[in-house]
């Protein structure tokens, strides 16, 4: 489903000096469908820019990044949204929403973005609200003025209302109490048996071993790092 | 797929300075896109030429028309493209007062472009200004006020409840939410993102805040003196901007 092709990054800050930074150089990687790849290294090594890159939030200087049949590194930003739209969900470790939107909607939004019904995109975001126990008296608040841990639960809510074949994860049980952490990780589980593949950066080890297949160090594509 | 609105080379000079120059782009059904920049970066006068209230010196704007699929506006007859104005097409100003009529009542200034498409029963106008006050949350025994007796927020959305009642395919956008209270923007954006999924609309939206277009625009476009400097997906062009001058705008905006 997901294939990384030799894929390198460098970032030029203009107003620095014009410092050139290579962040990524060189790297490949394989997710099936069912498939759950954990990405690994010390902090700086480039976990999330390799992440980012997969999204399309970050430019891709060279090397392919396949997600179905579509190049992220060359795609149009048209094509782009609409693999977000279908394809290529999403959970990153901060919330971004237009704010005075009720939580409901913000977690049916991604529904209704794929043509569901209202009432259906709705019932759905209830279920999955109500599995991540956030309260229901709190459905019809915003949740820019919820707890670290409610906006993380919120967004994870958002991120698998539709069931995408692709997934990034990044820290999603990062700030989570153990009823929680173990409810996500069988939301993870049950992606995977529908036959998601899933990049994920975890740095709950206990949950990185127990969900992913396999383990894919970064380091070896940082730039004046690799042996 | 064909393009709904596909820009080409267009420019235009105000004597020897530069409005902008060499500007082309391809808008989709459904797609938002954002044009940012500095003031006097061009992108007001860009969205004038796009919007057929000036003549740009060169290039073409073609849009998809129902009839005849993609014409050239720039040479289209003025009727015509006066026609456009008042159906598949709507402006939004900056300042609403640009935008309605203030001495006719807030169901007046809805009604009135709905007649302007030839509707003519007074039962059925005043029942679709009903529905679409109550869609940008104007409630209905305001219908009769004046848009002098509304609050600026209140006057926006009125007039986009105005532009958008005759179900117009795009909808050009200048600084919509500038010089409103922040909560008041949260709401207008809010509402923007509802309109645009529902009806399929393609919008073009002129801004200098990055906050407003991260949340609402697909595509992003940056301009500084006339010429498009750098475009792609908005989050992209936000979290990696690879110009000078967008790495110096989006390292500038102050966090809250």
């Amino acid at each position: 489903m997901i294939k990384i092709e030799n894929v390198s990054k460098s970032f030029t800050l203009h107003n620095q000096g014009a410092a050139e930074i290579p962040v990524m150089q060189g790297a490949s990687l394989r997710v099936a469908a069912g498939e759950c790849v954990a990405l690994v290294g010390a902090s700086g090594a480039g976990k999330s820019t390799l992440m980012r890159m997969i999204y399309g939030n970050y430019l891709t200087a060279s090397g392919r990044i396949m997600i179905g049949d579509i190049d992220v590194a060359t795609a149009a930003p048209r094509e782009i949204i609409q693999l977000r739209r279908y394809t290529l969900g999403y959970v990153s470790q901060f919330l971004r929403v237009v704010p005075r939107v009720s939580t409901l909607d913000v977690v049916a939004e991604p529904l209704l973005a794929t043509g569901t019904a209202q009432a259906e995109a709705t019932a759905k975001a209830q279920t999955l609200l109500a599995r991540l126990n956030i309260p229901e008296r709190l459905w019809s608040l915003s949740p820019t003025t919820f707890s670290g841990g409610e906006q993380q639960r919120v967004n994870i809510a958002r991120g698998f209302a539709y069931p995408y074949p692709a997934l990034l994860l990044d820290e999603p049980t990062a700030s989570l109490d153990p009823t929680n952490r173990a409810t996500v990780l069988a939301m993870i589980s049950e992606a995977k048996a529908r036959g998601a593949a899933i990049i994920g950066i975890f740095h709950d080890h206990a949950a990185r071993d127990e969900i992913c297949d396999r383990q894919l160090d970064v380091t070896g594509f940082t730039p004046g790092l690799a042996a | 797929m064909t393009p709904l609105l596909q820009v080409e080379n267009i420019a235009k000079h105000y004597g020897a300075r530069i409005g902008c120059t060499d500007v082309s782009f391809d808008l989709y059904p459904g797609e938002v896109m954002g044009i940012v920049g500095e003031s006097g970066s061009g992108k007001s006068t860009l969205l004038n030429c796009l919007a057929g209230h000036l003549t740009p010196d060169h290039g073409a704007v073609r849009f998809d028309t129902r009839a005849d699929g993609l014409r050239d506006t720039v040479t289209m007859s003025e009727p015509e493209r006066r026609m456009l104005g008042r159906t598949d097409w709507a402006f939004v100003h900056q300042h609403a007062r640009d935008g309605l009529r203030m001495n006719v009542s807030a169901g007046g200034n809805v009604g009135e472009r709905l007649m302007a498409v030839n509707a003519r029963h007074y039962g059925d106008i005043r029942a679709s200004a009903i529905d679409w006050l109550g869609r940008v949350e104007i409630t209905e025994d305001r219908i009769d006020d004046r848009p002098t007796a509304f609050s600026g927020g209140m006057q926006q959305r009125l007039q986009i409840a105005r532009n958008l009642v005759t179900g117009p395919r795009l909808v050009f956008m200048d600084e919509p939410t500038g010089g409103l209270d922040v909560s008041v923007q949260a709401r207008l954006l809010d509402l923007l993102r509802g309109l645009v999924r529902e009806m399929n609309l393609s919008a073009i939206i002129v801004t200098h805040d990055l906050a407003v277009v991260r949340l609402l625009a697909d595509r992003l476009m940056v301009m500084k003196d006339g010429h498009v400097i750098e475009t792609g997906l908005t989050d992209q062009v936000l979290d990696d901007p690879q110009h000078a001058y967008t790495q110096l705008l989006v390292s500038s905006v102050l966090q809250v």
